[in-house]
């Protein structure tokens, strides 16, 4: 089990076009799945680490970003 | 009409029960309202027939909420109307403009009663009048009609919501307190006989229906909430989907249109009456309760052998100036009696430019203009003039 | 598989108005609408049966960007138009946004007789605590002593509770929720849509730029985390000493009673009037 874990079984999109910088999807994401670039907007830099809770997608207030569930076969 | 149709029903009631009878008959099928002195009497007559036709009735917490029911019902697709007195179409004015803006049809009613402020409750005036124009903020089109009868309250009533529904504009029913608690038997006429305006649905499909799009009248069609239109209403300027604009172009043809609905109808929306104006040489201008006790002023000063005649307003706004000009060209001298300090003589000497004399006669307190105070001012005219 | 979530609300969103939306960044409003259109499509309403209802302010807007029935009237008004609408096509549903001034200040008159007549309409209030749109003016649910542009000094009036408010006043169902417990909001909004008569959603949200910036809470994630720890499940709060919860949101169902619905008493009142 701990090594399925450690695949990448969580695909994620962001819509940078409406991505505004806020920052709660990097501050409140329990695994600290993303970094911020430059401009403070979230980077993917650790995707492995997902557990798929969705916080960030439950709580982006401008819809631009999108949590994906991986077929695990593949 | 004809006196054989035996299916008409002569009744004895007062002007605000006629509105109810004129409003049902038109398929007014929801009223909101607040009570005030003198328009209760419109509020109590459709709390008792609404629900008897399957319409709604609503009592709200104020007369802002009373009018924003009204503008809700109509946008779900019923014809809607409420009523009032000067306090309260006070507090009408924000939605009023709502109504404007999103052209949302309905129909106020204003009771007319003495002012400013809580003023004389049961007394009559006619000091809306220019309330009733430019009442809202905003440059608005808006269509105001005034009832001199207890028959007025009720054809005008119809007419009021035929015009609403026609131009998708707001339409104001003036009466006064004279006008409301007078009795007089009118005969109902058949409902098949009434001309009834529904406003104009869309019947395309959904997706190409484009809510605000301007075409030859000016008036869009109209969907209900809940018809599988989906759209935005909104009163912020908007593009012709509902959407807010601050487009120059797009501002300035919304604007445009609002506008151009009502003068394209300026024939079929001024309605006036003339009464031994024909050969007139002094004419009065009168409106509402005071048109009638002109008629009789203009009976006995024609006992005296003055040409005297009476034209009577009964669309006030936008304000007939064709047809006031027309008296003015070929009247030795105009007067206009009314139950304020002069808002419609000003829009008399407005459109007047100079063409013959204009004489006001005022009262605002609290009593009518009684036949032989008109009689005196005629005679008074006549002896500068002649 | 779970649900899809922005995938879901992008379904729903109106793609010919331009987005990003107007709000700022980490303001909840986009919070509130996405828990709105989760809910709604949990409850399985067709687009065509909802009539969105807004009045002014930042929340005023978020009837622009859905594809509903959508309808953004006079400010504090909503509920007004609201009813009619209702009454109307009580066959659909109808919801309202309104943010704290335009429901508690400007519409509190009509919140709590909204409430009392109890029509089945659902009003979902958006609770940042300040006038956003109009500059960060301090409004009825401001807390005590809170800075804003109209209370330099501290704010020296009393805040509304508005959900204990809408108890009172008779509303068949009221929850409070936040937008930092998002999935509550949603579950709330859900069970609001599902209850005859008049429902209240209190949404506490963040306002970063007009209240957070003015009292030590500039950044969105500041604002988000003191809502976390701020807030108390009713539960819980059920348990505790009044003292301790003072200051505290009280989160969860607060009432869900039974009462006559306004349209089924009017049907009644239509058969009478016939007989």
């Amino acid at each position: 089990m701990e090594e399925t874990r450690r695949e990448k079984r969580y695909g994620h999109t962001i819509f940078r076009d409406w991505c505004k910088q806020c920052g709660i999807c990097v501050a409140f994401c329990p695994k600290k799945v993303f970094d911020r670039d430059p401009k403070g907007a979230p980077i993917v830099a650790r995707p492995q680490d997902c557990i798929g809770c969705r916080f960030c997608e439950l709580h982006c207030p401008d819809f631009a970003i999108s949590i994906t569930e991986k077929d695990q076969r593949n | 009409m004809s006196r054989t149709n035996v299916r008409k029903v002569r009744r004895l009631i007062q002007g605000n029960e006629a509105v109810v009878e004129g409003a049902l008959a038109a398929g007014c099928r929801f009223f909101a309202g607040y009570p005030i002195t003198p328009a209760s009497e419109i509020a109590e007559l459709f709390a008792e027939r609404m629900p008897q036709v399957g319409g709604v009735f609503i009592q709200m917490e104020d007369e802002i909420a009373s009018l924003g029911a009204v503008l809700g019902a109509s946008l779900a697709g019923a014809k809607a109307m409420t009523a009032t007195s000067g306090p309260g179409f006070s507090l009408m004015q924000e939605n009023l403009g709502f109504g404007c803006i999103a052209e949302i049809p309905c129909v106020i009613v204003n009771v007319m009663r003495a002012g400013p402020s809580t003023g004389l409750p049961t007394s009559p005036a006619q000091g809306d009048v220019l309330q009733a124009r430019w009442g809202t903020h905003g440059d608005h089109p808006i269509i105001v009609l005034a009832a001199s009868s207890v028959w007025d309250c009720f054809t005008l009533t119809v007419e009021a919501f035929n015009l609403s529904e026609k131009y998708r504009v707001p339409v104001i029913l003036l009466s006064d307190a004279i006008v409301a608690h007078t009795r007089e038997t009118i005969e109902l006429p058949d409902p098949g006989t009434l001309k009834i305006v529904d406003r104009v649905k869309p019947t395309m499909p959904p997706e190409w229906y484009i809510p605000y799009q301007d075409n030859p009248t000016g008036v869009p069609p109209m969907a209900a909430f809940g018809d599988g239109y989906r759209y935005h209403v909104t009163g912020l300027i908007h593009d012709v989907r509902g959407f807010p604009t601050q487009r120059v172009d797009e501002i300035t043809s919304f604007m445009s249109r609002l506008f151009r609905k009502i003068t394209q109808g300026f024939q079929e929306i001024f309605i006036t009456s003339g009464f031994m104006l024909e050969d007139a040489e002094y004419a009065v201008i009168a409106y509402g309760s005071v048109a009638r006790a002109a008629k009789r002023a203009i009976r006995e000063a024609r006992d005296r052998g003055i040409k005297a005649g009476l034209l009577q307003l009964i669309t006030l706004f936008p304000f007939p100036k064709r047809t006031v000009q027309g008296v003015l060209s070929k009247s030795k001298g105009v007067l206009v009696p009314e139950m304020n300090l002069g808002q419609i003589s000003r829009e008399v000497k407005r459109v007047n430019e100079c063409m013959t004399k204009v004489y006001k006669l005022n009262r605002i307190d609290g009593q009518g203009i009684k036949p032989q105070e008109i009689l005196a001012a005629i005679l008074q005219m006549w002896e500068e003039l002649k | 598989m779970k649900k899809p979530i922005t995938k879901l609300i992008h379904e729903y969103l109106r793609h010919d108005k331009k987005f990003p939306h107007v709000w700022c960044p980490g303001c909840g409003n986009g919070i509130v609408l996405g828990g709105l259109i989760r809910a709604i499509d949990a409850v399985g309403l067709s687009k065509d049966q909802v009539v969105l209802v807004s009045g002014i302010g930042c929340s005023g807007r978020m009837s622009v960007y859905v594809d509903f029935n959508t309808l953004h009237t006079t400010h504090g008004r909503a509920l007004t138009f609201a009813t009619g609408i209702k009454l109307v096509k009580p066959e659909l549903t109808v919801v309202v946004v309104m943010g704290d001034g335009d429901a508690l200040s400007i519409g509190g008159n009509h919140l709590i007789h909204a409430a009392r007549r109890n029509v089945d309409i659902n009003a979902i209030i958006v609770n940042n605590q300040i006038y956003g749109m109009t500059g960060g003016q301090f409004s009825s649910t401001t807390p005590y002593g809170a800075y804003a542009t109209t209370s330099p000094y501290g704010n020296i009036e009393h805040a509304f509770p508005i959900s204990e408010l809408a108890v009172v006043a008779g509303a068949s169902f009221v929850a409070r929720a936040t937008v930092y417990h998002a999935q509550l909001l949603e579950g709330m909004i859900e069970a609001a849509l599902k209850k005859r008569g008049f429902s209240l959603v209190e949404v506490i949200s963040t306002c970063p730029v007009q209240y957070g910036r003015r009292n030590k809470l500039a950044d969105p994630v500041a604002m988000m985390t003191y809502l976390k720890e701020n807030s108390v499940k009713k539960e819980k709060a059920d348990t505790m000493d009044p003292k301790e919860i003072k200051d505290k949101f009280v989160i969860g169902i607060l009432a869900d009673v039974e009462k006559p619905v306004y349209m089924e008493d009017y049907l009644q009142v239509k058969e009478k009037s016939k007989s």
